[in-house]
Order: structure tokens, then sequence, then C-alpha cells
């Protein structure tokens, strides 16, 4: 049967088992549009925003670890996916990006709503491709879909021309599997190196795994538990490895970096191993990177080798799979019959863990944003959660206080930071996990940018929750400004009142409530969780509540401003403690 | 340090690009670039002669590695490449001068290919030392334009089996 490239494409992603797209039509997008149209199978979720629909498909993918897709127009439908795009790259995450372009004679023409979008995304893609025959669409798509879910995950954008759209093809067949020469991954980990790491890990006295979003990639939170639990290893997971391991176990010891806990980077400080697993040592993580982790050796466990010694010369580099080369270690820990010996070591952890707990004065009348987030916490506890997160503060205290458990239900923007990205990525969780609780912690500033997908998740019944700790300034910006730059709150400053959140809500036919109290806050948030519909919830919080402990940019992470008095590490040492410790 | 990488692509448009922009993004500048088909017309070889410290270049080769279609990247060892390059010198050469110029470039192995009233065109391959000399040696006479292909090169054959 003869077929158009438009509907190849549509085969070909209901080959692929897509089951959700997010997008926004234009001119050279019909011929597709029109063969989604006669699909039974493909559901398009409309957004209001681009951008929105590149954030949907990656808070999809976070969610439930399928591919995400997303569909929009030539030129201005294209560059506003382009934060999307760049997000999903930052932090790893699989997504065909697929964007409708002018015809193929007139490319390069500046013809109308043309723009060179394989050009622009070329650094921000995992790979793109510009399709010029109809009859290489399934195969292009075949390897889209290959390259972005294999790996280290990523981006991938396929440009299709218009005329490519509605050329003709004899028949549809789509590829069973992919050759691309350059491309293969390495999965398996060298076993000489698998089993220097683990007899290091037998023999360390202070060992810390270190876990990130290559943790959760590769769907390896069973195996990082495993191996935790064989050696009593404590564990940090950075702001993308949230959830890879259970934040509720003994050995969690928090979120390493800027905003993280202050034992948690006394411990990062004072290991004497580092197990570092599907992580970047991200400059956010390590602070100033000549001290960080200095007492220490390294092993770096990573699908990608371009990250292997990148920021920090490492002892045991390990290329491969984080599940793979977890289950490798731990069955040569198992063959070595090693045994645990952190037990002091945890006990020097404990103290820390007692001495400098995270903190904020909850005494008065102010409603606090940590108190918001620690009710979100306790409220949701034992249910299927989902949370979603803007960017700045209220990211860092819902880093603080919410205490995650299991893998992809953590959706934050950790390499781009992108502020706007919270709410169009629980839309697309939501798509994708309809049983789900999903919220949205929010900033004031940060829901402003995507605030127009209030309507998308209205109208696609899609009941997810927003809460704003609405502190009227663009907070994070405001804390640098009162630290480091004089309290000049120079273009910080919003407003509590303007716009007015509740009514916003209603206008978009949410729930829309506001918490002025702290006794407020449970009620509000039950009324919320519990309303059969999406939910926006303003909290009008303390404005000037800072995030601590923190680590003053390229600073020592050892030595943290705010928070319980204490640090640099060398005063918070125990000797006593330590020599047992080495005993 | 100079580096000399040999990449073999994917025979694709746009392969290039992706290249050289690896290397723009770390602020290298790139002294020289040859690209050319190979024995498989689905491949071509791009020699990149770039000056870097060798642990920044470690880190772009990685990325060339990692882009979907490259095949196989090698930062070539000076001891153990052959290297040549192609440089056309179009000197001046009043009828006076064309006959020392002409030696000049014999003792070069270099072959006149063009002769104009003022002018002879030269061309010359080598490894960079030889055609330096040469350039050096056309300055005398002036020198009103340079083409040269970058340096092309290929590990030697010491090792095979
Ligand atoms: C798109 C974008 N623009 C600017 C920034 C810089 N930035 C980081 S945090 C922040 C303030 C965020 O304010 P808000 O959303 O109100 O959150 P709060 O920090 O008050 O919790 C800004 C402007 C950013 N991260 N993303």
């Amino acid at each position: 049967m003869r077929v158009n490239g438009a509907q190849a494409l549509v085969k070909a992603l209901e080959a692929e088992g897509v089951d959700v797209m997010f997008g926004y039509p234009g001119g050279v997008a019909l011929p597709i549009y029109d063969a989604i149209w006669d699909s039974g199978q493909l559901r398009h979720v409309l957004v209001r925003h681009e951008q929105g629909a590149a954030h949907a498909a990656d808070g999809y993918a976070r969610a439930t670890g399928k591919t995400g897709v997303c569909l929009v127009t030539s030129g201005p439908g294209a560059t506003n996916t382009v934060t999307g795009i760049a997000n999903a790259y930052m932090d790893s995450i699989p997504m065909v990006v697929l964007t409708a372009q002018v015809a193929t004679s007139v490319l390069g023409t500046d013809a109308f709503q043309e723009v060179d979008i394989s050009g622009i995304t070329l650094p921000i893609t995992k790979h793109n491709f510009l399709v010029k025959n109809a009859a290489d669409l399934p195969e292009v798509i075949k390897q889209a879909f290959h390259i972005a879910s294999t790996g280290r995950p990523g981006p991938v954008l396929v440009d299709i021309p218009v005329d490519v759209s509605k050329g003709e093809i004899a028949s549809f067949r789509y590829p069973e599997t992919v050759g691309i020469p350059g491309y293969k991954p390495t999965t398996r980990g060298h076993a000489k190196q698998v089993k220097q790491a683990a007899e290091l890990i037998a023999k360390a006295r202070k060992p810390m795994l270190y876990a990130g979003g290559g943790v959760i990639a590769s769907g390896a939170a069973k195996e990082l538990k495993e191996l935790a639990e064989l050696m009593q290893l404590p564990v940090t997971t950075t702001l993308m490895g949230k959830g890879g391991f259970p934040e509720d176990h003994y050995l969690y010891v928090g979120m390493p970096g800027m905003h993280g806990p202050k034992y948690t980077n006394y411990a990062m400080t004072e290991t004497d191993l580092l197990i570092a697993v599907g992580v970047r040592f991200d400059d956010r993580v390590t602070g100033k990177l000549q001290t960080f982790a200095s007492k220490s050796k390294i092993i770096h466990v990573d699908i990608d080798p371009a990250e292997i010694g990148k920021n920090k010369p490492v002892d045991v580099p390990i290329v491969g799979d984080a599940r793979n080369v977890l289950a490798a270690i731990t069955a040569e820990l198992r063959k070595m019959a090693a045994e645990p010996r952190t037990e002091k070591w945890m006990r020097v952890i404990d103290e820390w863990r007692r001495r400098f707990p995270l903190h904020y004065h909850r005494e008065g009348a102010a409603l606090l944003p940590q108190h918001v987030v620690e009710r979100i916490d306790a409220l949701t506890a034992g249910r299927d959660v989902v949370v979603a997160t803007e960017v700045g503060q209220n990211q860092m205290w819902a880093c603080q206080y919410h205490k995650v458990l299991g893998p992809r239900t953590w959706l934050s923007s950790g390499g781009l930071g992108t502020m706007g990205y919270g709410l169009p990525a629980a839309i697309g969780a939501q798509a994708g996990r309809p049983g789900s609780l999903v919220i949205d912690i929010a900033g004031d500033g940060s829901i402003q940018m995507k605030s127009q997908e209030l309507a998308t998740a209205r109208i696609y019944d899609l009941p997810v929750k927003v809460v704003i700790l609405n502190n009227g300034f663009l907070g994070m910006v405001r804390q640098w400004q009162e630290l480091f730059y004089d309290r000049h709150y120079s273009q910080s400053v919003l407003s509590q009142q303007v716009p007015d959140f509740v009514k916003l809500a209603e206008a978009y036919d949410w729930l829309g409530l506001r918490v002025t109290q702290p006794g407020e806050v449970d009620e509000a948030l039950v009324r919320a969780f519990e309303h059969d519909g999406p939910a926006l919830v303003d909290c009008r919080v303390e404005p000037e509540e800072n995030v601590y402990p923190m680590v003053a940019p390229g600073g020592s992470v050892d030595e943290m401003l705010g928070g319980i008095p204490g640090g640099p590490i060398s005063d918070m040492l125990d000797e006593e403690l330590l020599t047992e410790v080495w005993e | 340090m100079q580096h000399t990488l040999s990449v073999l692509v994917e025979n694709k448009p746009g392969v290039l690009t992706r290249v050289t922009s690896l290397f723009a993004r770390r602020g290298f500048n790139i002294d020289s670039l040859a690209v050319g088909p190979t024995e498989d017309p689905t491949l071509s070889r791009i020699t990149i002669v770039v000056n870097a410290e060798n642990t920044p270049l470690e880190q772009v080769t990685k990325q060339l590695h990692k882009l979907i279609n490259v095949i196989k990247v090698q930062d070539l060892d000076p001891g153990e490449m052959v290297d040549r390059e192609l440089v056309l010198f179009k000197v001046n050469a009043p009828p006076e001068r064309r006959h020392e110029i002409i030696e000049v470039a014999n003792v070069f192995r270099g072959k006149i290919v063009d002769v104009g009233k003022n002018s002879l065109t030269i061309e010359a391959t080598g490894a960079g030392d030889k055609l330096a000399a040469m350039e050096d040696l056309f300055r005398a006479y002036g020198i009103k334009e340079i083409a040269r292909t970058g340096k092309i090169a290929l590990s030697r054959g010491l090792r095979e089996q």
C-alpha cells in the first residue's frame, strides 16, 4: 500500500510504541497533523507553547523511562523548543523532537518560517537528522529512537521538510534492526577494572557511594541498594540521582554540594574512597575541585567515556552501564567474601547527622517554605507520588525536605536549571502515569514562565497539583544579592499579590487555594491532593527566607554558610572516633 | 603541542561541521584540515592539525568519538606516521630571474605547473619542514599567493603483522 511520508512517520511512531506525544501545529507540519488525525493509537497533547511540549516530553520520559516525543512546526515552532532540548541534553533525557521544515527545494533561501534547526541544535542534541527523502523516514525514525534511548541517553531531533511528509513511498516497512557503524556504546565494564574496584571497596575504611542520573537512566536502583547494603556503604545521590536510593534508608546520607546538608559534605570531604556512579562531578556538587574528596581514591563508573576524568583524575575508570557494572562489582565482592567494615565510619557520619541536621527556625507565626515542603512530604507518604520542581530556592527546599523514595518520581532541571520546567514536566509525567499524584513545587517567578500550560492540564484532564512557594521575589537571585551583593535587590523583586494566583487558577478552571498561615497548610494541601482535577495552592511564604546551608560559589564544600555552626572539616573530626575507624 | 588527528567519518552532509564545532567550542584553532573519501566510498578521512595541551585535547577526542557519524579517531604519534602536504606557490618571476627560481624548485623536487608573464607557479609536496624551507627561499623573490591542501597523514605500517 502506498503511503506518504507523514503516514510513514506516524506508523513508525506507532511501531516504536509511542502512546502520547506533545506538540503544536503550523503550516508545514500540517501533512503530519493530518496523518495523526487518522491514527487510532497516537494520543497528541496540544500544549500552549512549544517549549512546554519539549518539557512535557522530557517529564514524560523521566517519569516513565520511555522516550518522550514532541512535534512542532518549522521556524518559530522549532526555535521555541530549543530551551527544552538543551534541558534534556544537559540531563541526558531520551527524547525525539520532530520538527517540520520548509520544502527541500527552498532550503537555505530564508523561505517563510525557515530556520536551520539542525544547525541551531547541533551542540544540544545527541544527534540530529535532516530527512531528504520520504523513503528514508522509517530508517531515520528507527535510528532516532535507538540513539535517544541507548548509551548515554539524550535528545535527537528529526527535521522533516514538507515535501518529504507529502512524498509517496511504495510501501511502509519498519526496519527491525539498526546498523550505525560509529555508534556502539560500551555497556559491560572491563573485568579487570571491576575487580580492582571491588578490591578497593573491600579495603576502604571510609567509602562513599556518589550516585547520579546514570543510576536512574540505567535502572540500577536495585543494584545500587544491593551493593550498598552488602558492604554497608553510605550513599549520597545528586540532584539528578534522587530516587536512585531510598532517602529514608539508614545508609542514605543526603545530596552533596552547594545546598546539601553539612553532614553530606563533611562525609564527601573525609571519604577515602569515592565510588562515583553515573555522575559528572558537576561544579554545583564539587565546589572547589582541588579540595573536593581530596583524601580519596576515586572509582568512576559511567557509560560515557568522555565523562571519566573530565573534571577530576580517576584511579579506577570503568566505562559501562551502571546497572551492569554495579551488579558485577557486587558479584565480585561476594566471590571475595568481602565483609562490611564501615560500622565506625557510619558512627562518625551519625555523629555529624546528629549535630548538623538540616534545620530552620520554626518558631513564630511566619509561614516558612521549608514547612510547606515538609508537609507535602508527610501528607504524600505512602502514596504513588511524583514531585517536579521549578528552579531556584523552591527546588533546593524540595531537595532538602522532600524524601524521594524511588526512581522516576523526581523531575527537576539539573544541568540547565530551567525556570518554567516544572509545570510542563509535571503535565508530561501525569500523561504517562495517570495513576500517580503529580506535584510541582514552584516559585512565583518560575511558574510565570510557563503558566499558559495550566490550560493544557485542565483541558486534557491531567490533575497535576502546583504548590507555589510565593515569596514575591526571584528568591534565589535575591539570596545571592543579599549574601554577595550588599543586599542590592536589583531586578529580583516580583510581587506576592500580582498575579493573584488563585484567580489565575480559577481562570483556567483549576481549583485555587491560598495559604498565609502555618496552620492552614495541611488543610489546603489535602484539599488540593484530593481534588478530582488540577489544583494550585498559593503559599504566601516569608519573603526573605534563605536556603541554608550553602557553599559559597567556588568555595570548598566543607566550608558552608548558615545552618548549625560548624566546619570546616578540620574542626569537625572527632579525633578519637576517627582513630577508631582506622584501628 | 602540535597534534595530528586522523578521524574516520561517515561520508554524509554536515559531518564536517559536527567535527569542527567541537574544536570551536573549546576555543581551539585548527591549523590545518584536509578531507577526502577513503578506500570505502561511504567513509571519509579528516586529518586535523591542532595545537593544544594534551588534557583538553583528550577531552575533545573523546567528544569526537561520541559523534554518531564518527567511526574512529587516532591521535597520530609523530614518530609513527607518514604525513604529506601539497602546496602551490605563485612566485614573482620576471624573465631574468626565472632560471634561479626553477633551480630552487628543483632542489626541493618542486614542479613548475604554470608559467605567467611575471610569475611561476610551483607545486611541491612533502612534510612541514621542507615546505617551510621552500617558502623561506621563495620569499626573497616575492610570493604572490600560496595555497596548501593541509596535512594528510596515515600511521606507519610498522606494526602490521
Ligand atoms: C529561564 C531562567 N532564567 C533565569 C534563571 C536564573 N534564576 C535562577 S533561580 C532564579 C529565581 C527563581 O525565582 P522563583 O521561581 O520565584 O523561585 P524562588 O527562588 O523564589 O524559590 C532565577 C531568575 C534561570 N535559572 N532560568
